[in-house]
């Protein structure tokens, strides 16, 4: 353009030969970032699984501290302030015995989320172990386990759950045995089909023609590709426990009096629903919430770690 | 090079042999009675279509599969009957590169830590020193010291087979087993590779079984080549003799497929053409195995397998017509 037109001559002494530095060359500005982080990058642009987390760790900060705060005993009985209705002094209301519910929904989450939580750490580690064994080793360890497998998967769960808690008595035990004593094989199955998949690999080979043992090809090259599909499906199955012993509570086959469940909770606030239903929609609003969230962290996740959505 | 009666025999192949079991006694001989030499500081390429047993053969050697039978002398012990121990003294001295440079890194793992590994489980150096090692091998195989945290699939196909080649170098191999390197790569990169293997060879004096389809790049980097079809090993010698006279039909026919970059050749060289599909590896043909393609195919070929002889010097054939 006419307006920029300067008086400065380009002559060849003005210009300097820079060069290029080959070490600079490939250097990257952005670090390089690990398998995880970036897992965890792409899990903070989903919306929907930061609003899972966050209500999930509102649900339980309420259910460690609330008690503390609303300053309430949860055996506490007081036959003139039953089945009142939520106010300032009861925040959820009082039950048919004058235990203040909000207190009790407390109490009974912690039950609840521990139930759900040793379930899935049962599970998990059956289900891992067994799901490895049967991939790596093959043949009739593989036969073995498989056919273990398709037996338990094939009872009906009710009906061994029940036995159990009948033979077994009813406590967190009981029901923790009876629930993940049914659930490993679907762990199991999963693992194995990973496994047999990741086995084909060259990178395994890789790592046995360098004279890798067994251990260390399970720990570095394994395990570390597994445990993305691993963690969603343990995030997926906690709320599935937790339905579970809501259920089996619902049905008086869950923790005894006077301990409680979210579970035992709606069970006992059922059979008022006509009259008082807050008591029975405070625990259900809490099994919700925390299954809501669990599952909204699961798919986050598992679209997280899908490497094939990366952007 | 060409003499060579008076070269060191590295690895002895013997009536090796590897079968896959498919069903109840149905097997698929990929390997069948396999024989050869590989002498030390020499490039031996194995060369033959889809499926013939050229990858299963290298793994074998490697005693990566377990052999059926036969036997696979590695400077004098036997591969196949080594002791947990000795077994791990075997691996650092025989290693592999991939054909697929994608499946062959673990993509949980640094650039680092993939070439590190050799040197972790063999305890060769620590800190300081391995991180010193491995910036080398990045410069021996044309990468940067930038790369090294850095993960597979920052990279791209000839960039991740290079990583691969470092991986197999770590621990300073005398044997490596080159898997088709260079049939997953673009082709101009595949002669990038090919001339980083053979610079590798010359400055650390290395052994290669390379196995590949491309007939031209197999004449390029080899001394000695071998021909294999449906898991018999039908031709072996050197590349030039293999190439002014191949004297096994099937060879012949491979040759002739090989394209000349000039039009007016191309039309008019002579095409000898195999006709029909590759017999099943589960039943394959009683006799000579191509006799099914074979056009000089005569009664003894469907009833006797040729034997595997010396017909002139260093120059193996399995015909009987020849």
């Amino acid at each position: 353009m006419d307006s920029v037109k300067s008086d400065i001559k380009l002559t060849d002494d003005i210009f300097e030969r820079v060069g290029i530095d080959e070490e600079y060359s490939e250097h990257l500005d952005k670090p390089s970032i690990t398998y995880w982080a970036d897992v965890w990058r792409r899990f903070k642009e989903n919306k929907l699984a930061i609003f899972g987390l966050v209500l999930l760790i509102v649900v339980i900060g309420t259910i460690f501290l609330g008690p503390t705060i609303a300053g309430k005993d949860y055996q506490y009985i007081d036959a003139s302030i039953k089945d009142q209705k939520p106010s300032a002094e009861h925040w959820f209301g009082t039950d048919d015995m004058g235990r203040d519910i909000f207190t009790r929904v407390c109490y009974g989450g912690r039950v609840s989320i521990l139930i759900g939580l040793l379930c899935t750490v049962v599970m998990f580690f059956i289900g891992s172990i067994l799901g490895a064994i049967a991939g790596l080793k093959g043949g009739w360890v593989d036969n073995l386990i498989m056919r273990i497998v398709e037996i338990i998967g094939n009872l009906p769960y009710l009906v061994i759950v029940i036995i159990l808690t009948i033979v077994m008595g009813r406590s967190i035990f009981s029901l923790v045995f009876a629930m993940s004593i049914t659930s490993w094989v679907g762990t199991t199955r999963m693992v194995r089909g990973q496994i047999l998949q990741l086995k084909e690999q060259d990178y395994i080979e890789a790592a046995t023609a360098l004279g890798a043992s067994t251990g260390r090809i399970i720990m570095r090259h394994l395990i570390p590709n597994t445990l993305g599909i691993i963690m969603v499906d343990i995030t997926m199955s906690i709320p599935g426990f937790i339905f579970g012993e809501a259920f089996l509570s619902y049905v008086g086959l869950g923790v005894r009096p006077p301990q409680t469940s979210w579970g035992a909770l709606a069970s006992a606030g059922q059979q008022k629903l006509m009259f008082y239903p807050h008591e029975l929609f405070f625990p259900c609003l809490m099994i919700v919430l925390t299954t809501l969230s669990f599952h909204l962290i699961g798919d986050g996740l598992s679209d997280a770690l899908d490497p094939k959505l990366r952007k | 090079m060409q003499n060579s009666n008076n070269k060191e025999v590295l690895v002895e192949v013997r009536g090796l042999k590897k079968y896959f079991k498919v069903k109840r006694k149905k097997f698929v001989k990929a390997v069948d009675n396999v024989s050869f030499n590989i002498y030390k500081g020499e490039t031996l390429g194995i060369v033959g279509e889809s499926g013939c047993g050229k990858t299963t053969c290298g793994k074998t050697i490697l005693g990566l599969y377990k052999a059926t039978s036969g036997e696979v002398i590695f400077d004098g012990t036997n591969v196949h009957s080594l002791k947990p121990k000795d077994k791990i003294d075997f691996t650092k001295r025989a290693q592999i590169i991939f054909q697929d440079p994608y499946s062959s890194l673990n993509p949980r793992m640094t650039v680092g830590d993939i070439i590190g590994e050799g040197i972790d489980i063999h305890k060769l150096y620590k800190n300081k020193k391995r991180e010193e090692k491995i910036f080398e091998l990045l410069y021996t195989v044309g990468l940067n010291k930038e790369h090294i945290n850095r993960f597979p699939h920052e990279f791209s196909g000839g960039q991740r087979q290079r990583i691969g080649i470092a991986r197999a170098l770590a621990i300073e191999p005398d044997f490596i087993v080159c898997d088709e390197p260079i049939s997953a790569l673009d082709v101009s990169i595949q002669a990038q590779i090919v001339n980083l293997l053979m610079r590798l060879q010359r400055e650390k004096n290395l052994t290669y079984l390379f196995i590949a389809h491309d007939l031209s790049m197999v004449k390029y980097i080899s001394d000695r080549v071998g021909v294999m079809y449906l898991g018999n090993l039908v031709e072996l010698t050197t590349s030039e003799k293999l190439y002014d006279n191949p004297l096994h039909p099937y060879t012949q026919a491979l040759l002739s497929s090989i394209p000349i970059p000039d039009p007016e050749e191309e039309k008019n060289k002579e095409r000898i053409p195999i006709h029909g599909e590759i017999p099943s590896a589960i039943d394959p043909p009683l006799g000579c195995r191509f006799v099914t393609r074979c056009k000089f195919a005569k009664e003894v070929c469907k009833k006797d397998m040729p034997e595997f002889r010396e017909v002139d010097k260093e120059h193996f054939v399995a015909c009987h017509r020849v």
